[in-house]
């Protein structure tokens, strides 16, 4: 821990355990005491939120997979059949889990755009930032694994075109791809072995999350929260307990999450998902378009941008792998951009560069605008916002980090914080 | 130690001795966590199959499973294989035929993607992530080329299954497969 223990034992039995296993002055020292900067604000309360989405997926899941059964033949009617019409509250338990996955990315995404424009990637905080980025890769593992589980026909065709992506080995090095494709597969296509490990997998991923998640608050709480003064902690005056201070911050906005949460749940719950999956597999049938879920839209935007498979495939994997270098590649000084006049229209920029991509990611591949007689096919906005993604982390960020004029910034949190309340 | 040596001892014996142990042991049990995920026995027990292809009327494609995947078969007709031969083998994106029946560097003319013209026989993956593309016909049209259209990510194929335009890199591969008699095939 970062600050100094000052959890004090009060009763005997405390005390016992204390000396053998200190875990009520770990938690205490984590979640009672731990001094948080005093200017948090609204868009610091994701992490607790994703916490508690983690929870619901893997409870929600536990459950679910006592009824599911991995296999081609009865899968689909496991879910649609048994789980939404036959076992006790089943369409709740599934409406919950699909959707929760849905809203756990939504959270995930605030929070990531939270951390890109606050600075919380910046020293002394990478590790924590990269912890970051691996929990967001194996989500969306975890999130594929799961979509593959009920066995309609976009769970079977999304299976098809993501394992595939492997193939693309096949330019390199001529038969590895397939190989690895057959590997992951257990079979020449698609099928029952898929499912069953996928379903493996998909059980066991979540607790790698976990333990990942485990490490990210271990590496947030050394250096200690930033904050949107993106300025270090320089006393006990910046700071207040994260208990009552968060706990009850966290909490409140953790219900009105839960609002639009389970508002879905109950009044939409299909608004995420894709009618096709009410559709069992069929390997011989590709539906018309195939969609992946919203929250991997963007990146399968850049795949289809290409017209080659091989660095179409590459443009994919190293939009994700730019996410760890992101530390390294911003040279400002200053943390926040607040006090970063131009890499806050940058920033903008990127948030729509991502909402774009989005919906270019969900037309179909030979999608057009019509301006009067003119045509704008959808993939040249597709390229451009491709360019606009890598031009984002590779080339402005180092750049505009040395050129850039900040603003100056505060004395201190507590300064800042007390200008504000007004005199 | 008083009498230090440089002599190697028992102790480093047993080091070196444990740790090769080790290292090897690791690496043997590796190998079959790692293969149980290929394809077992009775997967490819299952990989051949034959066909009756007699009801297949010109202009038509019917598609069978083989191996999980979707197979083509389809009866081309006299103005689609000529289509298919007046292609200049320098418009083709893929030069290689990968027909599993002749060698891998057979340039990819329409002669080499069947072994009867009338009879064209693909299997129905796209070689760029995996879609069944489909089907063009005049009624129908699916692309310009006359063959398949993947709606997945707009692969266009020709009358001999060759990849024209788009983003797949590859021809769509032609099986392993023998005529057993005039309308009966064996694939695999």
């Amino acid at each position: 821990m970062a600050h100094q223990s000052s959890y004090v034992p009060k009763t005997g039995f405390t005390r016992w355990l204390d000396q053998r296993l200190p875990i009520i002055r770990l938690v205490n020292d984590s979640f009672v005491t731990y001094p948080t900067p005093r200017n948090l604000n609204f868009w610091y309360v994701f992490g607790g939120i994703l916490t508690v989405m983690l929870v619901v997926q893997i409870v929600s899941g536990i459950v679910l997979s006592m009824h599911y059964v991995p296999n081609a033949d009865l899968a689909f009617g496991s879910v649609e059949q048994r789980i939404m019409r036959e076992v006790n509250y089943g369409w709740l338990l599934r409406y919950i889990h699909a959707n929760g996955a849905s809203m756990f990315f939504l959270a995930v995404y605030v929070h990531i755009f939270r951390g890109l424009y606050y600075g919380s990637y910046k020293a002394p905080r990478e590790i924590l930032w990269i912890l970051g980025v691996f929990i967001y890769l194996l989500m969306m593992a975890t999130a594929f694994f799961g979509y593959v589980l009920p066995w309609g026909q976009m769970s079977f065709w999304g299976a098809t075109v993501i394992t595939s992506l492997f193939s693309a080995i096949d330019q390199v090095i001529p038969n590895l791809g397939t190989a690895i494709t057959h590997w992951l597969w257990g079979d020449f296509a698609v099928g029952d072995a898929t499912l069953n490990r996928f379903f493996s997998l998909h059980y066991l991923l979540p607790f790698v999350i976990a333990g990942v998640v485990g490490l990210h608050i271990w590496a947030l709480h050394v250096p200690g929260n930033n904050n949107p003064l993106g300025i270090d902690v320089k006393g006990p005056q910046d700071t207040v307990p994260f208990h009552p201070f968060y706990t009850v911050k966290d909490g409140f906005y953790m219900v009105l999450f839960f609002l639009v949460f389970l508002g879905f749940v109950f009044y939409a719950p299909n608004f995420f998902g894709n009618p096709d999956n009410y559709i069992q597999a069929n390997p011989l049938v590709t539906p018309t378009d195939i969609v992946p879920e919203w929250y991997l839209l963007p990146f399968y935007a850049m795949l289809r941008a290409i017209p080659s498979k091989l660095i179409g495939v590459l443009v994919l994997v190293s939009s994700l792998l730019t996410l760890l270098a992101v530390p390294w590649l911003d040279t400002s000084k200053v943390r926040s951009c607040r006090f970063r006049p131009l890499m806050k229209q940058l920033f903008w920029i990127f948030v729509a560069d991502c909402i774009l991509l989005g919906y270019v990611g969900a037309q179909t591949a030979d999608a057009a605008w019509h301006v009067g007689e003119a045509e704008l096919p959808l993939v040249w906005l597709a390229r451009l916002g491709t360019l606009y993604y890598f031009g984002f982390f590779w080339v402005l960020m180092p750049w505009i980090g040395k050129k850039e004029v900040t603003r100056p910034l505060p004395e201190s949190i507590a300064q800042s914080v007390l200008a504000k309340g007004g005199h | 130690m008083a009498n230090a040596s440089t002599e190697p001892t028992r102790r480093d014996f047993l080091y070196i001795a444990t740790g090769a142990a080790a290292t090897v042991g690791v690496g043997l049990a590796a190998w079959p966590f790692i293969d149980q995920m290929n394809p077992t026995s009775a997967v490819l027990a299952m990989a051949s199959i034959e066909v009756d292809v007699a009801a297949i009327q010109p202009g038509q494609q019917v598609i069978f499973k083989w191996r999980g995947h979707p197979l083509f078969v389809r009866r081309r007709t006299p103005k689609e294989i000529a289509a298919a031969r007046a292609v200049p083998p320098s418009d083709l994106p893929d030069g290689l035929a990968r027909n599993a029946n002749l060698s891998d560097s057979a340039p990819a003319t329409d002669a080499n993607r069947s072994i009867k013209p009338e009879w064209l026989v693909v299997v129905g993956v796209c070689t760029h992530l995996g879609c069944t593309p489909t089907v063009s016909t005049p009624q129908s049209p699916q692309g310009s080329y006359g063959g398949w259209l993947c709606h997945c990510h707009g692969s266009e194929y020709d009358t001999a299954g060759r990849i024209r335009k788009g983003p797949a890199p590859q021809n769509l591969a032609v099986p392993p497969y023998a005529f057993t008699g005039p309308t009966k095939i064996k694939i695999g």
